[in-house]
């Protein structure tokens, strides 16, 4: 499938109907989802035939792209049952049956999935809206649960980034060439790794 | 809810100290076709509780003949693969709750998704 028809397809996907910005939601742009889930499956393979893990799934932008590109299956997790009612719709708009769900608080789920999944995708909340440090706590729960990586979008002030984690090297971060040209207009910033070496 | 999911799930009911694995009781189940996939099938299978999956299935009336332990050599044993691929990934939990085996504690299934939310206290 080439990039265009993926992002094509993600924007067929339903968004919220009414975000609650406590819990920072906002539809993953069908441009953004598309080209880091490509970038995933194409560069390094970790979605086709994978066990794949959605954190703050919300509508299910990720989850739809991961299963489209035959993720052997893709849970998502999300703690708002009006997003996944939404996702409910859009997998059966889709027709995928490889996605499944679970409600749940994403910090809270402790290390009960301890590397039972081959990949974690995930566009948390970046703690901007009373919920100071929850994209590292979402980081902190991806990492324990990813057995090979764990794919993420961070902020830093206005530009979106995007980051690969490698696993299972003690929390080491490699920024690969390809990674950085999908984002040729939004460079890897060096913040992130800083602040996981200081707060893990 | 697929038994896949349902194998990773645990009760995080505050003093519970083996909350697994989650008693199924479905009100409604579902089967749904997936493409079955030989490698997926057989990666997934080291990373389960082996005797929960059992247990699982049973609940559901869906054991159909699976050994009760692990056979040797199973990556190449196609009937066998199918099977699992058809409880871990087809047969699906559309109403229910799963329930603490600890605590008593049940947690809704509605519309295949299980909450596993607490509430403060708990």
């Amino acid at each position: 499938m080439k990039l265009k028809e993926l992002e094509s397809c993600l924007q067929q996907v339903d968004g919220f109907e009414e975000p609650k910005i406590l819990l920072e939601q906002y539809p993953t742009s069908p441009h953004i989802a598309g080209c880091m889930l490509y970038t995933i499956h194409n560069t390094f393979d970790d979605i086709q035939n994978k066990l794949v893990a959605d954190l703050g799934c919300g509508c299910g932008v990720l989850s739809i792209g991961a299963a489209v590109l035959d993720a052997g299956l893709c849970v998502g997790f999300d703690i708002d049952e009006d997003a996944l009612d939404i996702f409910k719709g859009n997998v059966e708009d889709f027709e995928l049956s490889n996605i499944d769900m679970v409600q749940c608080d994403v910090c809270s789920i402790g290390s009960s999935y301890a590397k039972k999944f081959d990949t974690v995708i995930m566009n948390p909340p970046f703690g901007t809206k009373h919920n100071q440090g929850s994209d590292m706590q979402f980081l902190q729960t991806a990492i324990s649960m990813a057995s090979t990586a764990v794919y993420s979008l961070h902020k830093t002030s206005t530009r979106d980034v995007k980051l690969r984690y490698d696993l299972p090297a003690s929390y080491k971060f490699h920024k690969k060439k390809s990674v950085s040209e999908c984002f040729a207009r939004n460079p890897i910033s060096k913040l992130p790794q800083k602040y996981c070496t200081e707060h893990m | 809810m697929k038994l896949l999911t349902h194998n990773m799930l645990t009760s995080h009911v505050q003093g519970v100290i083996k909350g697994y694995p989650l008693i199924i009781k479905a009100t409604e189940v579902k089967v749904n076709e997936l493409e079955f996939s030989a490698p997926f099938v057989s990666r997934m299978i080291p990373k389960l509780e082996w005797s929960a999956l059992i247990q699982a299935a049973e609940w559901l009336g869906q054991s159909q003949d699976l050994p009760s332990t692990l056979i040797p050599d199973y990556e190449k044993d196609e009937e066998f693969l199918r099977k699992v691929h058809r409880i871990l990934l087809e047969v699906e939990v559309v109403e229910g709750c799963l329930q603490c085996p600890e605590s008593g504690r049940e947690f809704p299934i509605s519309k295949g998704v299980p909450n596993m939310l607490l509430i403060e206290d708990e």
